[in-house]
């Protein structure tokens, strides 16, 4: 088929580990159909690519309502959003997620990463964010590729989808 | 007629969710000739219109979209 190659570009900005994979399950089933993909990984999404902190994301349950409660049997029995302030209990959510998602068989944000990679996607690392929070290209993965809005606009400019996530 | 498509590898996705089907799919499809055929299994019902979506995408032919109690099985055939 002589059609163009579809283009996906979308900017991860939040460094959560339920938001690091909204955009990591697009860029790799994007790539899987022949797709090119491209990621700018932006202020706190930017740990995704930081080698230290991309094993050690979290969920937090402060100001998240939709954390589930803790007797599944009494759905509207939730936990308080203030109890989610209480030390231990954002190790608990991402303690408790990671159960789920080891359950369910779904690939860790590394092993996803790790696909992207496998799959020629391209990840920009925001050279603003960099600057901002003292990131070097060496605390990040060696496949990250420091660029500006400029560089990822250019990129966009002749994507088919684009999303900011 | 499923019977008579030979089949060059079987998927084994029982029990994964998206991505990994359709992930493992396109590799199995790049890891056979042209004209072979991969059977993927699974339990996702995701994977029913994902299947037929990567299809549209990537023009690779599902010949058999099924399911068998609870699990859903196609073949496809790699096109290009």
């Amino acid at each position: 088929m002589g059609e163009k190659t579809k283009r996906l570009a979308m900017v991860a900005s939040k460094g959560t580990l339920d938001q690091a994979y909204p955009p990591l399950i697009l860029a790799t089933t994007a790539a899987a159909m022949g797709w090119e993909v491209g990621i700018f990984f932006t202020f706190y999404g930017l740990d995704i690519l930081h080698k230290k902190r991309l094993e050690h994301l979290q969920v937090s349950p402060v100001g998240n309502p939709a954390m589930p409660p803790p007797i599944p049997a009494i759905p509207m029995l939730k936990v308080p959003t203030l109890m989610g302030a209480l030390p231990g209990m954002t190790a608990m959510a991402t303690t408790m997620m990671k159960g789920w998602m080891a359950k369910a068989k779904m690939p860790s944000v590394k092993e996803l990463v790790d696909l992207c990679v496998e799959g020629d996607v391209q990840l920009f690392a925001c050279a603003t964010t960099m600057g901002v929070m003292g990131i070097t290209q060496e605390d990040l993965i060696p496949q990250a590729q420091c660029a500006g809005a400029t560089t990822f606009l250019d990129y966009a400019a002749s994507a088919d989808v684009s999303l900011f996530i | 007629m499923a019977e008579t498509i030979k089949i060059q590898q079987t998927l084994d996705c029982k029990g994964l969710l998206c991505p990994l089907p359709i992930i493992k799919l396109s590799k199995a499809l790049k890891g056979i000739q042209v004209g072979e055929v991969v059977e993927m299994l699974a339990t996702d019902p995701g994977s029913v219109p994902d299947v037929k979506a990567f299809q549209a995408q990537t023009g690779h032919e599902i010949l058999a979209s099924e399911q068998q109690g609870g699990v859903y099985r196609f073949l496809v055939k790699r096109t290009k």
